[in-house]
């Protein structure tokens, strides 16, 4: 299938998912249980999401301007800068360190 | 009595988080065209699967070179918190008939933290849809605007986009981690995507990544039945003492 057909597959998935909410019997996903895995999922799959996208290079592992920005990211975060702004100083470190003749 | 419309503390709550967070829909949109989408398939992530951890997770394993499968995947995965919330939410609004499909689309972590801050029943249905339609409106108009001007900047690594991406993502992480057991969560999952990179195609570590936050969540139960990471990323009432506002 092409990229458009899982494009089509997630957005049908997501949605499936939140209407499900609406339609099971409460307790099932009152369940704390279900309930908890549904956060740890969360917190995994970001926390996953951020070093890959850090030092990953296909299926090499790569030191390079990224990590600068994720350092610079997480200095935003700390000083409570609103999303947009962190995500404006993650380019400009990345962009940053590459002018200075990093990877 | 209700108060008017003007006057709705849900409603005026509802209209600031949907400003705030549909302007950075631009993120999305330039990020989704670097990481190689089209402008049109940017959209359709914002107009139909619109849930931006989601949306942000199928285009990061897209951009890291993985599979179409492996992004669907792991959009999937991280849309699962949404059906919890929809059971919340479904609480709070009884949606009916049409209402009920409106109501799932829109349910996403700003609309059911703006809803459930408030108290008065009619201001929690306010909050609901005035957060979920504005956020849906701005964070379509704001992505397009992020893809049309993405796909004008040419080389995205001469802009730091991929920088830009590794930022946004522990955006979206950062307001999760207020305990210590969602930081080691978060520890024991980037070191397992590490450990895997090598030796499995890209995009595959971050599913094997959601296999050991799954392993942790259910068989670590006892330890803190809260529903750790479960709490919405957002916190439309900063007032609150001892928590603080994140994006």
């Amino acid at each position: 299938m092409t990229l458009w057909g899982w494009i089509l597959v997630a957005c049908a998935v997501g949605f499936l998912t939140k209407l499900l909410g609406y339609l099971v019997p409460k307790k099932w996903l009152t369940n704390p249980r279900v309930a908890r895995v549904a956060g740890t999922l969360t917190i995994g799959l970001l926390a996953s999401l951020t070093i890959a996208n850090t030092v990953a290079s296909g299926q090499t592992l790569a030191v390079d301007a990224r990590l600068g920005a994720l350092v610079a990211a997480a200095v935003a975060l700390w000083l409570k800068a609103p999303f947009l702004v962190v995500v404006i100083v993650g380019a400009a470190a990345a962009a940053g360190l590459r002018l200075l003749g990093l990877p | 009595m209700p108060t008017s419309l003007a006057q709705s503390p849900g409603a005026r709550v509802g209209l600031s988080i949907a400003v705030a967070t549909g302007l950075y829909g631009v993120s999305f949109g330039a990020l989704s065209v670097a990481s190689g989408l089209t402008v049109w398939q940017t959209q359709a992530l914002s107009l139909l699967l619109f849930s931006g951890g989601s949306q942000f997770a199928f285009i990061g394993v897209i951009a890291g070179g993985g599979t179409p499968v492996a992004a669907a995947s792991a959009a999937a995965l991280l849309g699962i918190r949404n059906a919890v919330y929809g059971m919340q939410m479904n609480v709070l609004l009884h949606p009916r008939g049409w209402r009920r499909f409106a109501a799932a689309h829109v349910t996403i972590d700003e609309s059911l933290a703006t809803s459930t801050g408030q108290t008065d029943p009619v201001e929690q249905k306010r909050g609901f849809w005035v957060a979920g339609i504005g956020i849906f409106v701005l964070w379509n108009l704001f992505t397009l605007v992020g893809s049309l001007a993405g796909d004008a900047l040419g080389d995205p690594k001469r802009w730091g986009l991929d920088g830009a991406a590794v930022a946004a993502f522990l955006a979206l992480l950062w307001p999760r981690l207020r305990s210590r057991e969602a930081g080691a969560i978060a520890v024991a999952c980037a070191l397992a995507t590490v450990l895997t990179v090598p030796f499995v195609p890209p995009g595959i570590p971050i599913l094997v990544a959601a296999v050991v936050a799954g392993l942790i969540g259910w068989f670590g139960y006892r330890s803190g039945p809260d529903g750790e990471g479960l709490e919405p990323d957002v916190d439309p009432y900063p007032v609150e003492p001892g928590r603080t506002a994140s994006s």
